[in-house]
């Protein structure tokens, strides 16, 4: 996409600060934002919910052929990261080898730059590198 | 609801079709299935597209519009069906519905996609919107990607092999070979498929199925004017069709598609038939571990153990299940929209005995199989002579 | 208590990746061992692909703010000073702001002054809570500085960067007094959309480095009536391993006040995050009633100089320290290619 100003800026407290969403009936948590809880009868409203950024890692693949937006980058890991609080989502994780990821490790969240188009706008957000901190 | 039957096919060649555009694809598959059928085009009351992303492969969306002018055929009402990969197999089934609801007597139904006017890509970028754009694609996962990792806790979770996904590949292009239409022609070994070059570990370029242009087209028919039009009807038994979550982060399992389990299990009941009386059937591989999570998620063997059969030959030509015996989506080639009418087409086919080579025997009941993304959308076919 | 100020929190980022001197040296047929001896460097730092100063600034103000252990929505003034911001115009404290889950009712605003912007932005943020215009401020230096390739600041152009969160409560450490010595002295520049800084060789030496750097020490003495004998560390802006050596014997310090301070090393030269950077390194282990002198120099040119004493409170927040041992120890060794393509100084040519 040519401009994506408001598509990455509608966004930006989710990726910046990994916020998603928890329902405001049974505490079901969800990270990619949805307005209704997914599981309650009749539809019950969610609202923001801060995770903390760490997590595991579900499963994990190296990708060599990336998007276009991603080809300065190639190639990198690709995983999907389980939650610590259970939602699960999808994110690159870096400062490390593929040959070191393996599932169930501990990771955390970082902030990192995650495509830019072609005006130069710059979409920031979450990726996740093995544990070094672990201060959350 | 009344019976439908499949009264006609028609396919056009899969491949990198440079000289011909949606326009030439979509005549090419719908003229002979006309011709197959013998109806006269007039006749036909509805026209049903598949097509996945006719608008940024080639610049043109209002497919319905088109296929319409290009039959000849306006003004009959016609609408283009979007699923993601599912496309053709959901076109499928809206026809059916219609047919089967009394609205309409006779429909053409033609899925389609042209893929080889962008780049490489452009094309990744466009099959991974079947996913969530913003939340896979835009963070680099791709269709492949995605699968990759399911590929990578199947192995994790139940120790499937690397050797056994490309005996997938392996045995698809066997089929191929013997199928006039499909993209690839050639026999692969399993080496070939573990030195190809990884695509998304652990899956290599043979594992995955290609960039293909190519249409296919059937005429539907309702239950009495299907059997004055042809003594070979073959009947729609089971239509069935399921939703999962967008994201492949949102699922329940990533080792199990809930959409193929819920579509098979609804269009199973629906037609009175046992897995066990199935021998033929059209999964969707668009990578080979797919195959593999569709012969244990449709039940034909238990969770686990897809891996295993393979490797013993359970789904080979003429085996316990013959399965993707067009080639697949591997071989036989994957022009997006076109796969889930293709997959009616094969089983047409080996229903009328029609298969030459490839053909099943003493088959009476077929099972088609079409996946949406990551499997977000699964509908399910069963077809009987 | 008075009007204090100082330091209430601090947060530090090292990039992954390092080469080290041999690497580059090969690739322009220069002698390592002579590079190493000459500059005191061994390897420098590297970003990866997806970094760049405002993601070091932001996970260096992240840090800061944990170890502070404030609400960020009290943070009402970021200022982040880069010689090498990703946009001309959009500013990197923007981003950060956000970043850390800051508030709308807040001020900001992006700075430049070569390697001490950073230190400057310190300045700025003593002002508004000396002034009791602000309770909290954050100031950054942080840079993914550039090097034309074949010259000699390609040895040492680094990345990395430290934040610090200014305020008059809860401080660990007292930022007594600042005192600055700015001139229009042309020793290291790089014009608008020039992709590379150009400098003066040896001239970035005497009058420019040497100048600032000792007049802004002796007018701190001066403004304060301390003497180099106050100070239990020194940290200067490190553009190589040499440079604070000479200034700290000029200055009568002796060099082990300078080790735990010197990152330059094992880091390069980190631009708008060197002194701060430095400063943080000493404030990992500094002890109550230490006293700490920083002075920063900025090319163009100027130097920020600070008299800081460590307080009791430091302890307090010890364990939430990511002291910057952590970043510097963390490393992967990359090659000249690699590094031209993190760096984007492989062009197409047409």
């Amino acid at each position: 996409m040519e401009n994506i100003t408001p598509f990455t800026w509608r966004r930006l407290k989710n990726r910046y600060n990994l916020v998603g969403k928890k329902c405001t009936n049974c505490s079901s948590v969800f990270f990619s934002p949805r307005m209704i809880c997914s599981y309650c009868n009749p539809p019950m409203e969610t609202t923001d919910f801060k995770f903390s950024g760490n997590g595991e890692v579900v499963s994990y693949s190296l990708v060599n052929v990336p998007p276009e937006e991603h080809s300065a980058l190639a190639p990198y890991v690709i995983a999907i990261i389980k939650l610590k609080e259970g939602a699960k989502l999808t994110a690159q994780i870096v400062d490390c080898n593929e040959k070191d990821v393996r599932i169930g490790m501990p990771v955390e969240a970082i902030f990192r730059k995650i495509t830019e188009d072609s005006t130069g706008l710059i979409s920031y957000g979450f990726k996740f590198r093995p544990l070094l901190n672990g201060k959350n | 609801m009344r019976h439908v039957a499949v009264v006609g096919y028609g396919l056009s060649k899969f491949g990198e079709r440079w000289e011909a555009g949606l326009k030439e694809l979509v005549s090419e598959a719908s003229v002979a299935a006309i011709n197959n059928s013998g109806v006269e085009p007039k006749q036909i009351q509805c026209l049903f597209t598949g097509s996945m992303s006719s608008g940024r492969f080639a610049n043109q969306e209002h497919l319905g519009a088109l296929v319409a002018d290009q039959l000849g055929m306006t003004p009959i009402p016609s609408v283009r069906v979007e699923a993601a990969c599912a496309s053709g197999g959901v076109a499928v089934r809206q026809a059916y519905l219609s047919l089967a609801s009394g609205a309409y007597d006779l429909a053409l139904v033609v899925g389609v996609e042209k893929m080889t006017d962008v780049h490489i890509g452009q094309a990744t970028t466009t099959l991974g919107t079947a996913g969530d754009y913003e939340w896979e694609v835009f963070h680099g996962a791709t269709f492949p990607a995605l699968y990759a990792m399911m590929a990578k806790r199947h192995m994790h979770d139940f120790g499937t092999k690397e050797e056994q996904m490309a005996m997938v590949s392996v045995k698809n292009h066997s089929n191929g070979s013997k199928n006039k239409f499909a993209q690839f022609q050639n026999q692969i070994t399993v080496d070939a498929v573990l030195n190809s070059s990884v695509v998304a570990s652990p899956l290599k370029l043979l594992d995955c199925s290609p960039i293909t242009d190519g249409a296919a087209a059937i005429v539907l028919a309702s239950e009495n004017l299907a059997r004055k039009i042809t003594d070979a009807p073959v009947w729609i038994a089971g239509s069935a069709q399921a939703s999962d979550t967008l994201a492949l982060h949102d699922r329940d399992s990533l080792t199990s598609l809930k959409a193929t389990r819920v579509a098979a299990e609804n269009a199973c009941k629906q037609a009175n038939v046992k897995l066990s009386e199935i021998k033929v059937a059209e999964v969707h591989d668009c990578f080979s571990i797919a195959e593999i999570l569709a012969m244990e998620d449709l039940g034909f063997f238990n969770k686990g153990y897809g891996g295993k059969a393979v490797e013993e030959g359970e789904t080979q030509l003429n085996s316990k299940v013959s399965i993707n015996t067009s080639g697949g989506l591997k071989a036989c080639g994957h022009p997006v929209g076109a796969t889930g009418v293709k997959q009616i087409v094969e089983l047409a086919m080996q229903l009328r005995n029609e298969a030459g080579a490839r053909q099943v025997s003493n088959v009476d009941v077929g099972l088609a199989h079409n996946v949406g993304g990551s499997g977000a959308t699964a509908v399910v076919h069963i077809l009987r002579r | 208590m008075g009007n204090t100020v100082g330091i209430v929190g601090y947060g530090a980022y090292i990039p992954p990746y390092r080469i080290k001197v041999e690497e580059i040296a090969k690739v322009w047929n220069k002698d390592p061992e002579q590079i190493k001896r000459g500059l005191d460097i061994e390897e420098k730092s590297v970003p990866s692909l997806d970094e760049d100063t405002i993601t070091i600034s932001v996970e260096a103000a992240r840090n800061a703010v944990y170890h502070a252990g404030v609400d960020a929505r009290e943070i009402e003034a970021i200022f982040a000073g880069s010689e090498s911001h990703p946009y001309a115009v959009k500013p990197t404290a923007v981003v950060v702001g956000e970043a850390i889950g800051g508030t709308v009712n807040s001020t900001a605003a992006d700075t430049e002054f070569a390697c001490k912007a950073g230190t400057v932005a310190v300045q700025m943020c003593m002002g508004m809570v000396k002034s009791r215009m602000i309770k909290y401020g954050l100031a950054i230096g942080a840079d993914t500085s550039q090097s034309m390739p074949g010259d000699a600041l390609e040895f040492t152009a680094s990345a990395g960067g430290a934040a610090f969160i200014i305020g008059r409560d809860n401080m660990v450490a007292e930022i007594e007094d600042t005192y600055s010595f700015t001139t229009d002295t042309a020793d290291f520049w790089r014009r608008n959309l020039h992709e590379f800084p150009r400098h003066g060789a040896r001239f970035t030496g005497e009058p420019a480095y040497f100048k600032h750097v000792i007049s802004a020490a002796r007018g701190l003495f001066s403004k304060t009536g301390r003497s180099a004998g106050y100070f239990d560390y020194a940290v200067f802006h490190q553009p190589n391993g040499k440079f604070p050596v000479k200034a700290a014997k000029d200055l009568g310090i002796p060099v082990e006040k300078l080790r735990q301070g010197m990152l330059v090393g094992k880091l390069g030269n980190t631009y708008s995050g060197a002194s701060m950077l430095g400063l943080a390194s000493v404030l990992d282990v500094a002890k109550a009633g230490e006293r700490i002198l920083v002075v920063s120099y900025g090319s163009g040119a100027g130097s920020d100089a600070f008299s800081i004493k460590v307080l009791h409170d430091i302890e307090k927040k010890r364990d939430r320290i990511i002291p910057v041992k952590n970043y510097l120890d963390r490393k992967f060794y990359i090659d000249y290619a690699t590094y031209a393509r993190h760096m984007g100084k492989l062009k197409v040519v047409s």
